[in-house]
């Protein structure tokens, strides 16, 4: 998976990836329509499928809405790597299977447009333009078991069958 | 010798069916509450159902509450509360708060005694954490995360690692609760306590009313914070007598816990705070931010739609006029709290005072309906959060006070303080 970078800064709450306006049709094909709204109106205008978002502090920090990292999926973003993330983002990601990386390191090393790949099992990225690999903070064994679950969903599938 | 707990980590520990636990452990605990409202509960529904479940784990447990889209503002929005409600028939799910009976989440379940002292409750709502104010471990998770605790009666935390913050002194007119979660917030900034548990505690908290606790624990995720808590003392017990539903637990932090950081505060001297644009750090006391001219003014919202919240404002408006320039809008956080509010009179104050008066709900909180904002136009709010967009247009404005300075404003047409007055 590569795609190109879009760098956002720090402290990017829900209201402004995905207003409460827009949050009445769910359908995750709305919602991508709208992604990054309050960043910049033609935000989504500028993504191509599998490009990167790029962001500083506490990304995802706000709202619970689980409408959040589902536009920025269905808008065609592959992955979010940022500084750090904010609590319920960082899980909603998981549980919606929005590869989600935590890197400083990349994030310092990488500039708007550069293009950025990302191995998710072993947790590296790669600027593609600048030559350089990081390795972000491993996930959690617990985490590690939904996402290879493939998601909070079907993790919990399997944990009803078991239990009937 | 056991080790030393915070309140958090007790809480957690008896949920997970273990005598000890430590920050960082991933534990499995079953929650007392689980929790969804009208904009989260229709994605956990089919989280839900995508799990392969058809009976909720226990349906006396679970809370549903249609607030941010009430009334409905659209066919889109009428859709989703449809289907919530719906829900609820089926699953016999007899906590589905209906407009008229109902109100916003966070004012309700602790008022109605839903949610007890040494709880833990798990809501798909970031302001989740406001419980916390009666001494129960509260957290915000997203629909998925609900929806899969809705079919199985578990749900999966980190156990966070805890901040204790200090208060001491006593405060001053017009200074509260949401005064002393802005100043900790302007110090610690947004993502200051991401992850952990905010331990509200001193001789401050000691005598301070539970309406301003729940206010305080409101707002801890406005610093990133997992949950609030303000251990139970004296006013917790005063509170839940006659209102807990369930046999109420009360826990308190080992003396020699362990905390990721302390802060101790004098707050005597502590000025009423505006939150101004576009982040609930950027803090100031009001003699800073005095003489910016407003458009309107919301007095409600989850963190002070409380009776107290709206008798200090109308404290404030009675026998005065809202300014020309200021459409100001009052929502009562609950309906329970608008009855009250009939009755002690406070709604003639704001009608008299030219308020619109406006059913229990979220409304203009998070720019939904109800009062949305306009590029250009400056609210000043009682609500939790000024982000960009928060309340509408994105170059809307949004500065965030207490009630007292909400009333003054709206009366001013500027931001001021009641002392500003004649
Ligand atoms: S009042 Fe505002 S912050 Fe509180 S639950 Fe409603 S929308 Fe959320």
């Amino acid at each position: 998976m590569s795609g190109r970078a879009h760098i956002v800064g720090d402290h990017i709450d829900t209201d402004v990836i995905i207003p409460a306006g827009r949050l009445n049709d769910p359908r995750p094909e709305v919602l991508a329509r709208y992604c990054m709204e309050n960043l910049d109106p033609k935000w989504v205008e500028g993504v191509s499928q599998g490009d990167v978002i790029v962001a500083g502090l506490n990304f995802g920090c706000g709202s619970s809405r689980e409408h959040a990292p589902i536009s920025i999926k269905a808008c065609g973003i592959s992955a979010v790597i940022a500084r750090n993330f904010a609590r319920i983002f960082f899980r909603n990601a998981i549980n919606i299977g929005l590869p989600i990386f935590e890197c400083p390191e990349a994030v310092d090393a990488t500039e708007d447009g550069d293009v950025v790949s990302f191995d998710m099992g072993a947790g590296t990225i790669t600027n593609e333009t600048k030559g350089l690999t990081f390795q972000a903070e491993p996930f959690p064994e617990f985490m590690l078991g939904i996402m290879e679950a493939g998601g909070l969903v079907e993790y919990t599938k399997h944990k009803l069958t078991n239990a009937s | 010798m056991a080790r030393p707990m915070t309140i958090t980590e007790k809480i957690l520990a008896r949920h997970a069916g273990a005598t000890e636990v430590k920050p960082g452990q991933f534990v499995n605990v079953r929650p007392d509450v689980v929790m969804a409202n009208d904009i989260t509960a229709p994605l956990a529904i089919d989280a839900f159902l995508a799990s392969g479940a058809s009976r909720v784990f226990d349906p006396a447990r679970v809370a549903l509450v249609p607030s941010h889209w009430a009334p409905p503002k659209d066919i889109l929005s009428a859709e989703l509360v449809h289907k919530m409600r719906t829900f609820a028939r089926d699953q016999g799910i007899e906590g589905f708060y209906e407009m008229g009976r109902g109100g916003i989440e966070h004012v309700i379940l602790p008022e109605e005694g839903v949610v007890v002292p040494g709880d833990v409750v798990l809501g798909a709502d970031s302001h989740t954490c406001t419980y916390g104010g009666v001494g129960c471990f509260s957290t915000g998770v997203g629909s998925t995360d609900l929806g899969c605790a809705l079919a199985t009666g578990e749900t999966w935390l980190r156990v966070p690692e805890s901040i204790r913050f200090e208060f001491n002194g006593s405060l001053g007119r017009y200074v509260s609760g949401k005064d002393l979660i802005l100043f900790a917030i302007g110090q610690i900034g947004c993502d200051g306590a991401r992850y952990q548990a905010m331990e509200f505690v001193g001789e401050t908290l000691e005598s301070l009313p539970m309406y301003q606790r729940l206010t305080m624990c409101n707002m801890a995720i406005e610093a990133g914070g997992k949950s609030g808590i303000v251990p139970p003392d004296a006013v917790t017990r005063a509170y839940e007598d006659g209102r807990a539903r369930r046999e109420p637990v009360y826990l308190e932090s080992d003396g020699d816990s362990e905390y990721t950081a302390r802060y101790t505060w004098d707050v005597s001297g502590l000025e009423p705070q505006v939150a101004c644009p576009f982040l609930p750090s950027n803090t100031k006391p009001i003699s800073e931010a005095k003489g910016l001219e407003m458009d309107q003014v919301f007095i409600g919202s989850c963190t002070n739609g409380r009776l107290e919240d709206l008798e200090a404002a109308a404290e404030v408006l009675r026998g005065r006029r809202v300014h020309d320039r200021i459409r100001c809008i009052v929502l009562p956080g609950s309906d329970r709290v608008w009855r009250a509010a009939e009755k002690a009179g406070l709604v003639a104050i704001f009608v008299e005072a030219g308020c619109s008066v406006g059913p229990s709900s979220c409304g203009p909180c998070l720019g939904g309906h109800l009062g949305v904002l306009s590029a250009g136009e400056r609210c000043a709010a009682t609500s939790n959060r000024n982000f960009r967009g928060r309340m509408g247009h994105r170059d809307a404005e949004t500065y965030l006070v207490n009630p007292h300075i909400a009333a003054a404003t709206a009366v001013a047409g500027h931001l001021c303080s009641p002392d500003d007055l004649d």
